[in-house]
């Protein structure tokens, strides 16, 4: 008695074996999966760097504006002197403006990479 | 102001702390409860707590004071306490609240796979947490005895009681919103106060704040010497006095000469008006133009200095002990983000209000740069300008703000000190877990408290830098390279954090045993982030780059759960700081 197999092409009746997931290559540490994971850090890190280097560069610039050009210091803005304002009050709202920025960037590019990896 | 009144503001704070203690240990039953007890606390309340135990002495009381002696550079202070916090938030505020670990220690070993690791970084959290409890002990005897007159030793003491008998009765700290209570409690404190002491300066034509010369009496002047101090007179001065100077009892008028002179406790010394102030020797107060403007101080360098501090300010933060963990009550990372970026906007709120004390109290309460109290001046300012019941009020007010600085930190300090000291260092001797904390508390109270009974007074704020320094030469380059960089390996790490956290220890104990004035040495042991956080990153770079096989084995998993949003679903190993405490009991 002979066996009955039935041979078809598969690719006509479904699609080729599904690619495993993203997450499952993440999981397995596979090069693909490695690539990804390192996408995302690299991102974080140029936002992260980029912020810093505005807000501290700006601040780290104000002592030596402050002895290169000490007649900026005798400036009265309201009846404070400028680096009394710039140090005592302005600088604040500034660091929040900088701490809210990078949270709502780094949030996007979490979403993008969340977003990648569902769509797969 | 009576003494009474200051009593009761300190004692009523006491109690209703020691009270919320109490009532704590009932909610944390677990220690998952007694850390993360407020998984469900929004940001705004998490931000609130993690301000409310941040907003140290240093911040209360010492910015005010260095504003008053040393005028522009000092405002660096709040900048970069606040800065610390930018710094923190975009290099690791989430990756750090993903790791899961709840301490320093608990991070290496998450990420190095190394119990030495582990047991270097408990060493420099001990290390970290006592410089930084010194001054608060410090400011708590400063406190006590500038509004009730008892002695110096009762400060320290009371809070050290206090926050001894609520760490023990089951953690202060696993109540979030005692913490934001603690946080509203000092703005209102200072800010209110603040609002009538501009008022008053107002109503009286807003005199102003900077004289040409150096600072005179304003009208005649009587001071109480609380404590023996010896101070400078420039230019003879016609003062009458009553008690005990340079050693001599004197009663009725008496002539200064140029020069140093003793004032012994108990010595009434009154000033006519127009008198340059003398200063305590301990000081060196700038006048005039050199206190308005930035970069005049008399020190050498002041420009390495400046740039020293804000190094270890900016960076320091995120190494402090008992900064890290409150971001574990975050749910997420997401959340972890968003609490720091409304910290910033507390942070920046409060800091508004020191400065406005130490500038007007230039005014009213120039005595103190005679004896060299500078950092009582948040204390003093409200009752000089305000009379009455509303002045006992205003200062009953900023006392209570004062004490709860004092206490929140320092509870939230000697939890994180005693914890480490229980685990890793104390706990392989003494089996019982609970006996072990109980001990490693007592211990991590034991000897700042002596330190601070003993040692000589050191400006609140110069200390408290000089913890930052610590930590931005060691936890900081742990953190940053541990988060971003794989190939960090544990013999780096360890390279790192002895090279960082020796060289700045060293330099701190320099500083406060040797204290040297002339040249460079000076300024690079009172300022040492500049050059020992370069060497500390230096260190671990190269050490790592010469033990490549040292990398941990789980490195790629580790970096996982570090970056990847809690959103997608991954494994993200199966690493959890609680194993400790299980393998335990």
């Amino acid at each position: 008695m002979r066996e009955r197999v039935t041979v078809t092409h598969p690719s006509r009746l479904r699609p080729r074996m599904r690619p495993a997931s993203l997450t499952h290559e993440i999981d397995e540490q596979t090069e693909l999966g490695e690539v990804y994971i390192s996408s995302l850090i690299r991102s974080q890190l140029r936002l992260a760097l980029a912020v810093l280097t505005v807000a501290l560069g700006v601040l780290a610039a104000l002592p030596l504006v402050f002895r290169v050009f000490p007649e900026i210091t005798a400036i009265s803005v309201l009846g404070i002197t400028l680096p009394w304002l710039i140090l005592g009050v302005v600088v604040y709202p500034a660091f929040l403006g900088a701490a809210w920025f990078y949270a709502s960037n780094a949030e996007r590019i979490e979403r993008d990479f969340a977003d990648i990896l569902n769509r797969r | 102001m009576s003494p009474t009144i200051g009593m009761a503001a300190i004692l009523v704070t006491a109690v209703a702390t020691i009270l919320v203690g109490i009532v704590g240990i009932r909610a944390a039953r677990t220690t998952s409860d007694f850390y993360v007890a407020s998984r469900t606390v929004t940001p705004f309340w998490n931000a609130s707590a993690i301000g409310g135990e941040y907003l140290s002495a240093a911040s209360f009381l010492g910015v005010a004071g260095l504003v008053l002696a040393y005028g522009a550079d000092m405002l660096w202070f709040p900048v970069g306490y606040t800065a610390g916090y930018l710094v923190l938030l975009v290099l690791v505020a989430a990756p750090l609240r993903r790791s899961g670990a709840y301490t320093l220690p608990d991070f290496a070993e998450a990420r190095l796979e190394s119990l030495p690791a582990r047991r270097t970084a408990s060493v420099l959290v001990v290390t970290i947490g006592w410089l930084y409890l010194l001054p608060q002990f410090q400011a708590a005897g400063l406190t006590v005895r500038t509004v009730t007159g008892a002695p110096q030793w009762l400060g320290p003491v009371l809070v050290a009681v206090v926050v001894l008998v609520g760490v023990l009765s089951g953690g202060m700290r696993s109540i979030t919103f005692v913490q934001a209570f603690q946080y509203w409690l000092k703005l209102t404190a200072l800010a209110l106060p603040a609002i009538f002491i501009v008022l008053v300066w107002q109503s009286q034509g807003t005199p102003t704040i900077n004289q040409d010369g150096p600072p005179v009496f304003a009208a005649d002047t009587s001071v109480e010497i609380a404590t023996s101090v010896s101070v400078a007179v420039q230019e003879p001065l016609e003062v009458w006095a009553e008690g005990i100077v340079n050693g001599e009892p004197v009663d009725g008028a008496l002539r200064l000469g140029p020069g140093s002179h003793t004032l012994t406790t108990g010595t009434e010394v009154t000033f006519p008006a127009g008198a340059l102030i003398p200063h305590a020797d301990s000081l060196t107060p700038l006048a005039g133009d050199d206190w308005l403007l930035p970069l005049r101080a008399a020190s050498e360098h002041p420009l390495y200095s400046t740039y020293s501090l804000i190094l270890a300010l900016f960076f320091g933060t995120m190494g402090l002990p008992h900064v890290l963990v409150r971001f574990y009550t975050n749910p997420d990372g997401r959340a972890a983000r968003r609490t720091t970026v409304a910290v910033l906007g507390l942070l920046g709120l409060f800091y508004l209000l020191p400065t406005i004390y130490g500038a007007i109290g230039r005014i009213y309460t120039p005595e103190l740069l005679l004896t060299g109290r500078t950092d009582a001046v948040v204390l003093l300012l409200p009752g000089r300008l305000i009379d009455g019941m509303a002045g006992d009020a205003l200062t009953a007010l900023v006392t209570a703000g004062a004490f709860a600085a004092f206490l929140s930190t320092s509870s939230g300090l000697t939890i994180s000190v005693a914890g480490v000291l229980s685990q890793d260092l104390i706990g392989r001797r003494v089996r019982n877990p609970v006996r072990a904390f109980r001990l490693s508390a007592l211990l991590a109270l034991v000897v700042p408290i002596t330190l601070a009974l003993s040692s000589p007074s050191l400006g609140i704020a110069d200390v408290v830098g000089l913890a930052f320094a610590v930590a931005a030469s060691s936890f900081c380059p742990l953190l940053v390279l541990g988060i971003w960089w794989r190939r960090l390996t544990d013999a780096g790490a360890i390279a790192g954090l002895v090279t960082g956290g020796g060289l700045s220890t060293l330099a701190v104990l320099g500083t406060i045993l040797w204290s040297p004035q002339s040249g460079w040495w000076g300024p690079l042991l009172a300022q040492p982030a500049a050059w020992t956080m370069p060497l500390a990153f230096l260190a671990m770079v190269g050490v790592s780059l010469a033990t490549p096989r040292r990398i941990a084995a789980g490195v790629t998993r580790t970096m996982i759960r570090l970056h990847t949003p809690e959103s997608v679903d991954l494994n993200r190993g199966d690493w959890d700081p609680e194993d400790r405490w299980r393998s335990r009991t």
